[in-house]
């Protein structure tokens, strides 16, 4: 570090050249192009097996050329390349009215309100269930087992049953998948959570202790404070996990909306393209949710004084 | 009947002229999975109110434990012991004392004001007194226009000037002192140390002060308390009445270093019978 620091400092070159080479950027960028690099390739090697089928079937002459660009245009293909799904996801995003069905934005949308539900619900359960456990060692024994057996069950095992139930009871659509969205990310804000009501040391303790402070006034003005940095870490698992379970609920459904019933729909038919831009969807989903978690994190931790 | 009611009468009395710590007999057993561990042992010490009294020995002596029951942070084994006339519990209730602990221990997420005010809040005093306060006790201990500032933007020797204003915020008679200064540098020291005894001079409040420092006791106090490990125990009382004012010069004077000269001896003395 000191030494690329010192060789840099005696040659002077271009600026924007040097930020670009001392940052993150170009790491960044080369990484990108490798992987793009070796999905076209990749697209070559599992596409060609059909083609070289089809192209010999045709009964023409074809060269090396012919079956890579084949590869690269399928309309089915085993893995489409990068520009065939930016295409499809630009058609389905920008080029599609957000009313259609057909549109991408429609799909996370209902998603994402379905992964927003379930993450309030889930957040506000793990932090009361943080707030019982420590205050109480009953509950503390009690219930932290349960919490943690909760999470060794494979949530691809108990979403149909939550679906099954809650639809018995007349609850369709959004809640159920919330409820799943809730059951996978109560537990890391429970966990943090808990973590960080017990954060405060000793000597802050016994401070409140020669106050003679009441035991709500310890928490409001200790232990809730305290925790807030443990709070968003845990917020930021939970926020991501919770459109995993969101989208684990329209699997089982045959849900007709949503980024899940978008992959299931695309696997149905094969429509491998279709799928790989709802994935992208998803993922540009996630990244937002949780910048915009990280970003309430900054302002609040900013205004309680908190350096970071 | 009379009777009843004189004893009413005498117990008003005591509790108005009663010391400021009134320890007899006291020992505590630490039990641990082992050995029980003795960290007092059969200590007797009467604290007068405005005294600064300093306990001074080795690491082990208990000199913090037995601070720690005065503030009922610790309960003893055995013996008794008041505060103002009464039980440390009561005493901590009526919050009689300030507590200063070895580390600021200032809460990350207030401000150098809101962390004055802490105790303040506590106690449910409004608004506009929380406010003045804070401002006075920032003032004695010269951090006026730091207000705003939090706990990271400030020197370690600042943080602990902001922990000795909270603990005089609430106006406490007595103020307990962990090792306040153990952790700062020995120029930041020799000015919190004379800071403190100009607000001791101010105030007469009764000081009680933990410390390593043969210097710091012997500059600070009126009384040292000589105390020896294994079990921890008082091995000396020893009257500190330097003459003149208390500035930092006065520790080349002659008489000072005769005080110093006694403790060391009293230390020494305790570490022999020890080991």
């Amino acid at each position: 570090m000191s030494v690329a620091g010192l060789t840099q400092g005696t040659r002077p070159g271009s600026g924007a050249w040097r930020r670009l080479a001392e940052g993150r950027t170009l790491p960044v960028l080369t990484v990108v192009l490798i992987i793009l690099a070796l999905w076209y390739v990749a697209a070559v090697g599992l596409n060609a097996p059909q083609v070289r089928d089809r192209l010999n079937r045709s009964g023409q002459n074809w060269s090396t050329s012919d079956l890579v660009a084949a590869t690269w245009s399928m309309e089915r293909p085993v893995l489409p390349t990068p520009d065939q799904i930016a295409a499809e996801f630009y058609k389905s995003v920008f080029a599609t009215p957000i009313t259609s069905k057909r549109s991408l934005l429609y799909h996370a949308y209902v998603t994402a309100s379905a992964t927003v539900v379930g993450f309030l619900l889930g957040s506000l359960l793990g932090i009361l269930l943080a707030v019982g456990v420590v205050h109480q060692r009953t509950l503390d024994r009690s219930l932290m087992p349960w919490i943690i057996a909760s999470q060794t069950i494979p949530i691809l095992a108990i979403a149909p049953m939550i679906i099954v139930v809650l639809g018995n009871f007349g609850f369709i659509g959004l809640l159920p998948k919330s409820i799943i969205s809730m059951y996978l990310c109560f537990f890391p804000v429970a966990i943090g959570m808990a973590k960080g009501l017990r954060s405060p040391d000793p000597l802050q303790m016994d401070l409140m202790h020669s106050y003679n402070a009441s035991r709500g006034q310890v928490f409001w003005k200790l232990r809730w404070p305290a925790s807030v940095p443990f709070l968003f870490a845990s917020l930021k698992v939970a926020i991501a996990i919770s459109l995993v379970g969101a989208i684990v609920g329209e699997l089982p459904t045959g849900a007709t909306a949503g980024l899940g019933a978008r992959l299931l729909s695309g696997s149905y038919f094969g429509q491998t393209v279709q799928i790989w831009s709802a994935l992208l969807m998803a993922a540009l989903l996630g990244a937002g949710l949780v910048y915009l978690v990280a970003l309430i994190e900054r302002v609040v931790l900013a205004r309680m004084g908190m350096r970071r | 009947m009379p009777k009843a009611s004189l004893k009413i009468v005498s117990d008003k009395t005591k509790i108005a002229d009663a010391p400021a710590i009134e320890i007899r007999g006291l020992s505590l057993v630490f039990a641990t999975a082992d050995t029980p561990v003795i960290a007092l042992s059969n200590i007797d010490l009467s604290i007068r109110r405005g005294e600064f009294v300093s306990f001074i020995g080795p690491s082990g002596c208990g000199k913090t434990t037995l601070m720690r029951v005065i503030a009922d942070l610790e309960q003893q084994t055995e013996g008794e012991i008041t505060v103002n006339g009464v039980s440390p519990r009561e005493a901590r209730q009526a919050r009689a004392y300030g507590y200063v602990f070895q580390a600021p221990a200032l809460y990350a997420w207030r401000s150098v004001l809101a962390n004055v005010t802490l105790p303040l809040e506590i106690m449910n005093l409004p608004r506009a007194e929380r406010q003045a306060r804070a401002a006075k006790y920032l003032e004695m201990v010269g951090l006026t226009g730091f207000e705003r500032k939090f706990p990271w933007q400030l020197s370690g020797g600042m943080q602990q000037r902001v922990s000795i204003a909270r603990a005089l915020s609430f106006e406490p008679q007595l103020l307990l002192m962990d090792e306040p200064f153990g952790a700062l540098d020995e120029i930041t020291r020799d000015h919190l140390n004379e800071h403190l005894i100009r607000l001791w001079e101010q105030t007469r409040k009764t000081v009680v002060f933990v410390t390593h420092s043969i210097a710091e006791a012997v500059f600070l106090s009126s009384r040292i308390v000589v105390m020896s490990p294994r079990p921890g125990r008082i091995i000396d009382v020893i009257d500190n009445s330097l003459p003149g004012k208390r500035t930092l010069d006065i520790r080349d004077t002659s008489e000072f270093l005769a005080v110093a000269h006694r403790v060391r001896e009293a230390l020494y003395a305790g570490r022999s019978y020890a080991d």
